[in-house]
């Protein structure tokens, strides 16, 4: 290796500046890193990150839009951010999601109207079970097989998003919706009621907040969140305390597969109002990086949330308003978490520069 | 069933295989050196596109694959620079790295979507290929299925035969002692990711340039995923994952030819046959913790800093 006029030098204790400070360094290099896209593509880069990140929010609709969008994120993101910490990977949200969305879907859909007023309380349960359902089986192979965690999960998506495919062409499909794969329209009675006239976010946001608020309790109040950090920092410390990792992968996977269900389900008696075959633009796997950025902490996350359904937002935006392709978000989101990874670095770390002596 | 058909799934099944080939070996590399890259999927929609971008663009394959290799690498290199250099965790990074290649790939895409492209082209053996049966079962197929079995030889070789592959491997197993032992660590974990950077990306462009001859978002629908699942079902060994790619190849042959078979199963649920197949190989293999044990590279996954 050549001699570097600088070397990386582990900080006597970890800087808790750092660690706030590195999610804003990286939405700094990202709008940086946006400027020079846009540039590049040859529109003006001021007015395009104006469309991107500014005009979404002109509206009570547009903000109303940014709620509906971080809630799923939020949602899910806190379930993964349970397991994260405990060094359980669950990337599988994604599935999870989907499956919650099957479940309530499916009680909406055969049993709404005889649920009457109890119809969404049901409905809302019945996708966190599948969500949790979903969820058991990596937390069942890794327990007793000793399976990868990270490969099952993510194996589930497809599964799962083939399943929800195979009931819309099939048992499932709106007998009058002229052969699209879809859903009949859920009733009224089923249909999570919006907070304002004139945009579309719904109840779930509140419900949102309010299991942030339980996941903060959770993993600073309870013993079992303690438990639960301990085997992910100090796998040694856990196992010589005796803490058991199988209740912690179990609890992990249920709880984030439990999040992630009722995010799907939210989305679906929401602002989709039917069973169809896309119902998340990848909502399981942006929650990830949405984990990352919100530090692993309930508030950073519904603030990395409100942060990621903003890039969602201007990328919508600027495929209209500029007829860039929406894509762009994608791109966005993975250079958030590709800053935010190496910002990171000075949590630990500090450069100290040194005199190279010259061969 | 007559011999014809049975050709055509065999042949099918190496075509099938061959990208997981490229992928999974590349990742075998890269782990073997203690780097757990889980960017592979988004390494491969990266070389695919640039391969299929740069193909269409200057109506030659061969640069079409140099460019997805150079891609892939970059992809790798970013990687490489967060995981070695700035010791970010392995998982959380390749994770990243898969979602910017799937963001990426998809943006930079828009202007492929839906264009034709005159595809890979068999390259018959002279002399071989009018074997009955053995020729067209054998020597009747695109140069970079070859190029696949090449590789192979070429990996398992250096790995157990040669100085380079007892470096790589030491400082897979133990990067603090080769580290001591004046090994560079840290350049032989960046070129382990950057090879496999590029035979990610040869197989993203074996995905847009032949299996399917088009560019589609999300193209390489979780292929990389299963290239890591091979590794691990390979236990590490680059035979075992000559032979995993194979029979994942089969199972998604045969699953494209079941209604052939008569058998009346929906296709959605034929579809989810090579997923269902990667969860249940994964849990034959991981049932004996042994197993992984004795052969996963100790420090696989873990990061290395010559101070600590």
């Amino acid at each position: 290796m050549p001699e570097l006029p600088w070397r990386l030098e582990r900080r006597p204790e970890p800087s808790k500046v750092m660690r706030v400070a590195a999610p804003l360094i990286a939405a700094a290099a990202m709008l940086v890193t946006g400027f020079v896209i846009f540039a590049v593509l040859g529109k003006e880069p001021v007015n395009a990150l104006t469309v991107f990140f500014v005009e979404p929010l002109t509206s009570v609709y547009g903000w109303g839009e940014l709620l509906l969008k971080a809630t799923p994120l939020a949602l899910c993101a806190l379930g993964l951010a349970i397991g994260f910490r405990a060094n359980v990977w669950n990337i599988g949200a994604e599935g999870q999601l989907t499956l919650g969305a099957i479940c309530g879907g499916g009680v909406a859909l055969f049993f709404g109207v005889k649920l009457g007023a109890l119809a969404l309380p049901v409905i809302l349960v019945a996708g966190i079970a599948g969500g949790a359902a979903w969820a058991a089986i990596p937390a069942y192979l890794r327990t007793r097989f000793n399976t990868s965690e990270i490969l099952v999960s993510l194996m589930l998506v497809y599964i799962a998003q083939l399943l929800l495919a195979y009931l819309l062409h099939g048992a499932w499909r709106d007998p009058e919706g002229f052969n699209f794969p879809q859903s009949k329209a859920f009733d009224d009675n089923t249909i999570l009621p919006t907070l304002l006239d004139g945009q579309r976010a719904t109840w779930a946001f509140p419900l949102m907040l309010l299991l942030a608020a339980l996941s903060w309790g959770f993993s600073s109040r309870l013993f079992a969140g303690y438990r639960m950090l301990v085997s992910g920092q100090a796998p040694a410390a856990a196992a010589y305390a005796g803490f058991n990792e199988r209740r912690n992968v179990w609890l992990a996977l249920l709880l984030s597969g439990g999040a992630a269900g009722l995010a799907g389900v939210c989305e679906v008696v929401g602002p989709i109002g039917r069973l169809q075959a896309d119902i998340s633009p990848g909502y399981g796997f942006a929650a990830i990086i949405v984990a990352f950025v919100g530090r692993l902490h309930p508030l950073g996350i519904v603030l990395a949330a409100l942060l990621m359904s903003l890039l969602y937002l201007g990328g919508e935006s600027v495929q209209l308003g500029l007829q860039l392709p929406a894509a762009v978000t994608g791109l966005f989101q993975g250079l958030l978490l590709f800053y935010l990874l190496a910002a990171d670095l000075f949590v630990n770390f500090r450069f100290r520069w040194q005199h190279v002596a010259v061969a | 069933m007559n011999a014809e058909f049975l050709i055509a799934i065999i042949t099918g099944t190496v075509v099938a295989a061959t990208p997981l080939i490229y992928a999974a070996l590349g990742e075998l590399v890269a782990e073997r050196s203690g780097v757990l890259n889980l960017g592979v999927e988004g390494m491969m929609l990266v070389g695919a596109l640039a391969a299929f971008a740069v193909s269409v663009s200057t109506g030659s394959l061969v640069l079409g694959y140099l460019a997805a290799v150079c891609a892939g690498m970059l992809m790798a290199l970013i990687f490489a620079v967060l995981t070695v250099s700035l010791q970010t965790n392995q998982v959380a990074t390749g994770l990243a790295l898969t979602l910017f290649g799937l963001g990426l790939s998809a943006f930079m895409g828009r202007k492929f979507l839906g264009l034709p492209i005159a595809g890979i082209h068999a390259l018959p053996l002279p002399g071989l290929r009018d074997i009955p049966i053995a020729g067209p079962l054998l020597f009747r197929f695109d140069p970079a299925v070859y190029g696949s079995i090449l590789l192979y030889f070429i990996i398992d070789r250096v790995l157990t035969r040669t100085r380079i592959g007892l470096i790589l491997r030491a400082v897979g197993e133990s990067p603090s002692i080769a580290h001591a032992l004046g090994q560079p660590v840290i350049q032989t974990r960046y070129l382990a990711v950057l090879f496999g950077g590029a035979t990610s990306g040869i197989a993203g462009a074996y995905l847009s340039t032949a299996m399917t001859p088009m560019w589609v978002e999300g193209l390489s629908a979780g292929r990389g995923w299963i290239a890591l699942a091979l590794v691990v079902f390979a236990t590490w060994k680059p035979l075992r994952v000559l032979l995993g790619a194979y029979l994942f190849g089969g199972v998604t042959i045969l699953q494209l030819h079941a209604q052939g078979f008569g058998l009346s199963v929906p296709s959605e649920i034929l579809s989810m046959l090579p997923y269902v197949a990667t969860i249940v190989v994964l849990v034959v293999i991981c049932r004996d913790s042994k197993t992984i044990r004795l052969n996963q590279p100790a420090s696989l996954g873990k990061s290395f800093h010559p101070d600590v």
